[in-house]
């Protein structure tokens, strides 16, 4: 238990960016859901006070989180692990189904979606394996478990279907990198994505002879050490077996819709009233900002709800729109910090857990800032994902609570007797 | 190495999203104004067109409420169709085939179902309106004329064209703007300016609220009300008296330049081209290209003067000094100018000098003075253009800058003109070969109003403002400053009065003395004008034209009247007579000659008219 003196130990820094995030947050949700047929101040029906209710509970999550011993985070990490998998299968019987994602339990008027849980049980869960003294993640057979780990809940939020939800498993490749994964892995990610992207802008012929060319190159450069040419020619057979793979399974595995997002983005299609018209109206309103912005509650997109999902995956929308290029980089640099501040903070950690934990959290707060930013922005396709401490919903709120918490109570645990 | 990785990734996509931003926010600006495409509609607010009245106060045109049934067709609701269409005067046929096209336009924007409802329709409706879910009534501003008369002057209005709406953006689609008359001309004074209110939209293009809480709206400023120089009772009576004739009236008032009526017949009733019928209604009027009730003779027409521009010769020779008030010239039946040719002449007596040369129209008399005044100079080129300078000066072969619209110049010729039409310098042309001109043939042609013009500058003995038919705009009593100078012409003002005492005498034993007006003095001159029309490649003449001018009283003129009958044989048989009437009406009030009233009001000449178009020979000049 946390001691009165100990409450000065938390990282008030941290607290503190949560907090102006999740303030500027709601100000920005209250804006875009505000209609004119607005009842009164404390309507429950109303966006921005069920948001306000959540923000309040939120406090309610961070006073239990930080009031129980940090050891319990640690020894507790798998059952926690094994809970939230249960939560995530029992969704196949009892979730409510909205917009077509059955990712919901239904409590009364509220909705609750394990998904948003699943990520800090998974920190908490790797945090615990990569830490055991007998885990060495450059061994191959431990590597295997760790994925395991990680990709268990990403297979059970799929099916729901929620791909982007899942996809932010991929964050997790940090923390292990981190621990002593090899680089390889990482660039092995890296360059399936380019060589991903590269067949689908510019289609499999050019990457082949691209990959060919820059193969010959290399091994020009490197004959005086006597390369050998199998290698060689294998590399450059699997990249272009991958790029045809790529290929096959863009037209015959993707659906329509997700084709149409990378057509979007890979600049192949325009059409500005059909597939495009989310991150096309997304782009007018933060564009429309200028330097300052049109003024809270004053932006004519965000207003005429032009922009859809706006008070959730799209809210960076109405930051650009009213309060424009001053307001957006506001909030850039607030998460850029906060990123940065739960990083540095890892690294001074005593113990292995809290490090790997703390790196989770940065990295999953890293990759939803990345993809939704870049989303509403279009630099990159369309993927449903919120923005941390922003979208609307209860839910994504406490998760991105608890998940951050947690780790606030695990650091100061370094001054606290646990 | 494996500390910094994440940290240098985060970094990097902040400085990433930095640049996305300044490049979304700052420097691309297009985005700020699709913003404003898609988010905010403009709507005007109309406001009331200027009314107009008459010189006198009299309200010539207000306007009156115009009633659109209008359909929402996605707020549509079942409804009794046989009861509604009963009460639209439509068949159901109609009534689905208007539905269908207002959805195809768009089923969340209106679309007019009935246009302009009279008064009683719309009350019946309104009472009812209630029961037909997505209808409902749009009140707009249409003209109302409360007078018969003065179409020509007053014109119409219409909805912009793209021409119109390209050249000035003021304008947008279904507006309304003057297209002829003071419409046209005192547009932006009459229509006012209209208010304009930003809506908010949202993505289905509803409204949700005023822009902004409405701080750049504007409210629209009614047009102003404008006072014409015109006299409605003398106008209307003019029209009256050129019943089954066609031609043109023009009266001014000498001492200020205001137009007092300006006549043109055929006409039509202005309220034609107003409300449902109006396009059929103009289509039929724009066809009628041998009446043509939309040409304003008054101003468009371009005729020979004849007589009546012997005043003018009379002046030029008087202030070039080629003759004076007392040299009597004989006059054998006609003018004879080399090898045989001569123009002819009528009885009198002769010799005769310039008042009674004016008095009795002697051909003879006026074909020798200006031929003095042509052969004055070294060269017949000289003398011509120097003829040609003195008429410039009195407004003649170019606009004379009257505030209506339409217009022509007339023609007055200059010597390119005879040069080209000679092939000067391989043939050579003198003097005789323009003799025409001197008595208001040949190439000479004026309209209307520039034979009121001159006549007015005679009454003035030398002077005119330019005519005008403004009189006041809105309380403030201002008109165009161009209206309130003085002009005056190349003949200095002593030459004025032997012409008057010429025209007087036309008056008083010439060739208008049966027109005696009791109490009245007129000084006028008569005109016979012949002339031939082209008509399926024949040239052929047809009767003379009968021209009238004339000012009264002799002194201190209060107007100045010029009319134009067409083919309506000699000067005072129908202009004459006209003349006096309308001279008689603005003075007096009221007529002593009824006989010559009846005779001109139950006189016709549409057998006259139909005459060429028989395709039977006809005579003429009976």
């Amino acid at each position: 238990m946390a001691s009165g003196k100990g409450i000065l130990k938390f990282d008030w820094l941290t607290i503190l960016l949560y907090a102006a995030l999740v303030g500027i947050g709601w100000m920005n949700i209250y804006s875009a859901s505000l209609s004119d047929s607005t009842s009164g101040f404390f309507d429950l029906s109303q966006i921005y006070t069920k948001q306000l209710f959540f923000i309040g509970l939120s406090v309610v999550l961070i006073v239990f989180i930080l009031a129980i011993e940090a050891k319990f985070y640690e020894r507790f990490s798998s059952i926690i692990y094994i809970v939230s998998l249960l939560s995530l299968l029992g969704l196949f019987v009892l979730g409510k189904n909205v917009n077509g994602a059955t990712s919901w339990y239904a409590l009364g008027n509220f909705s609750l979606q394990p998904s948003e849980f699943a990520k800090a049980a998974t920190a908490l869960a790797l945090a615990k394996y990569v830490s055991d003294i007998q885990t060495n993640v450059k061994e191959f057979k431990h590597q295997l478990r760790t994925f395991i780990i990680i990709a268990l809940p990403a297979i059970l939020i799929i099916p729901q279907p929620d791909p982007g939800s899942a996809l932010i498993y991929i964050a997790f490749i940090f923390p292990l990198y981190r621990e002593g994964l090899h680089f390889v892995y990482l660039l092995f990610g890296f360059f399936a994505a380019a060589l991903f992207v590269g067949t689908l802008a510019a289609g499999v012929i050019w990457v082949a002879i691209g990959v060919a060319v820059i193969a010959g190159i290399i091994f020009l450069k490197n004959r005086k050490r006597r390369p050998n040419i199998t290698k060689y020619v294998i590399i450059v057979a699997a990249c272009i077996g991958f790029a045809f793979s790529v290929n096959y399974i863009f037209n015959n595995v993707f659906e329509q819709r997700h084709r149409d997002r990378f057509n979007i983005v890979l600049g192949k299609e325009t059409d500005s009233k059909g597939i495009g018209y989310n991150t096309n109206q997304s782009e007018i309103a933060i564009g429309s900002g200028g330097w300052t912005g049109k003024g809270w509650t004053q932006g004519t997109q965000t207003k005429g709800n032009f922009v859809p999902e706006q008070h959730t995956d799209y809210i960076f929308s109405t930051v650009g729109e009213e309060w424009g290029f001053v307001g957006s980089m506001v909030v850039v640099l607030l998460f850029v910090f906060l990123i940065v501040r739960i990083l540095h903070l890892a690294e001074r950690q005593k113990n292995q857990f809290s490090r790997v934990y703390g790196y989770g959290v940065a990295s999953i707060l890293f990759l939803h800032f990345f993809v939704n930013v870049g989303m509403v922005t279009g630099l990159f396709p369309t993927v449903g994902i919120p923005l941390p401490f922003f979208s609307y919903g209860g839910s994504g709120l406490w998760g991105f609570t608890i998940l951050v918490f947690i780790f606030v109570r695990l650091d100061a645990s370094n001054y606290i007797n646990a | 190495m494996r500390k910094l990785l994440l940290l240098s990734i985060v970094l990097i996509t902040g400085l990433v999203f930095t640049g996305r931003l300044f490049y979304l926010q700052i420097y691309d600006t297009s985005f700020q104004k699709l913003s404003e495409g898609n988010a905010v509609k403009v709507i005007y607010d109309y406001p009331q067109r200027g009314e107009v009245f008459d010189r006198n106060g009299k309200l010539l045109v207000t306007n009156q409420p115009s009633y659109d049934v209008m359909v929402i067709p996605k707020d549509v609701k079942p409804l009794d169709t046989l009861e509604f269409c009963s009460i639209l005067k439509i068949t159901k046929e109609e009534f689905i085939g208007i539905l269908n096209k207002a959805r195809v336009y768009s089923p969340r924007l209106p679309s007019v179902v009935i246009p302009q409802l009279n008064k009683a329709d719309y009350a019946y409706l309104s009472e009812k309106m209630h029961k037909y879910e997505g209808f409902y009534i749009q009140k707009r501003s249409l003209r109302d004329y409360q007078v018969k008369h003065s179409a020509n002057v007053l014109g119409y209005i219409a909805e912009v064209n793209n021409p119109i709406i390209e050249k000035n953006p003021y304008y947008q689609m279904g507006d309304l703007i003057g297209m002829q008359g003071v419409e046209k001309q005192y547009e932006e004074v009459l229509r006012g300016v209209k208010g304009v209110k930003y809506i908010q939209k949202d993505r289905f293009n509803r409204d949700i609220g005023a822009y902004k809480e409405g701080i750049f709206d504007t409210l629209p400023e009614r047009g102003k009300d404008i006072s014409l120089t015109i006299d409605a009772v003398l106008q209307e009576y003019g029209e009256a008296l050129m019943v089954n004739k066609r031609g043109g009236i023009v009266a001014i008032e000498p001492a200020t330049g205001e137009i007092l009526s300006l006549v043109t017949a055929p006409n039509y009733d202005p309220s034609l081209l107003v409300g449902r019928e109006r396009s059929k209604n103009f289509t039929k009027l724009w066809y009628d290209t041998i009446a043509k009730p939309l040409f304003d003779r008054g101003l468009q027409g371009e005729y020979p003067p004849g007589s009546p521009f012997k005043t003018m010769t009379a002046l030029i020779g008087l202030q070039e000094e080629v003759i004076d008030t007392k040299e009597s010239i004989s006059c054998h039946g006609g003018y004879s100018y080399g090898r045989g040719r001569k123009l002819g002449c009528h009885h009198h007596y002769s010799p005769l000098s310039m008042v009674d040369g004016i008095a009795n129209s002697c051909n003879a008399y006026f074909c020798t003075v200006y031929r003095r005044i042509i052969e004055k100079y070294p060269t017949p080129q000289e003398g011509i253009d120097n003829w040609k300078r003195h008429l410039s000066s009195f407004g003649l072969g170019n606009y004379l800058g009257y505030d209506l619209p339409s217009g022509r110049r007339g023609y007055i010729p200059n010597s390119d003109y005879y040069n080209r039409s000679y092939n000067f310098p391989t043939y050579k042309w003198f003097a005789t070969a323009t003799i025409s001109n001197a008595i208001g043939q040949g190439e000479v042609s004026l309209t209307p109003m520039q034979m009121a013009n001159f006549t007015t500058i005679i009454a003035n003995r030398g002077w005119y403002y330019k005519p005008h038919i403004i009189k006041n705009i809105s309380v403030v009593d201002t008109i165009p400053k161009i209206y309130t100078e003085k002009y005056n012409t190349t003949i200095d003002p002593r030459y004025f009065e032997p012409v008057v005492q010429g025209m007087f005498d036309v008056y008083n034993h010439g060739t208008a003395a049966h027109i005696q007006i009791p109490g009245i003095e007129v000084c006028g001159k008569t005109g016979t004008a012949e002339n031939f029309i082209r008509l399926n490649g024949k040239r052929m003449q047809l009767t003379d034209h009968s021209i009238f001018v004339a000012f009264a009283p002799k002194d201190n003129p209060k107007i100045a009247i010029a009319v134009f009958v067409e083919n309506g044989y000699w000067g005072s048989r129908w202009a004459g007579r006209i003349a006096g009437l309308m001279i008689e009406k603005y003075l007096k009030g009221e007529i002593t000659r009824t006989d010559m009233e009846s005779f001109v009001l139950n006189g016709s000449l549409e057998a006259e008219y139909a005459k060429p178009y028989s395709g039977a020979p006809f005579n003429i000049n009976k």
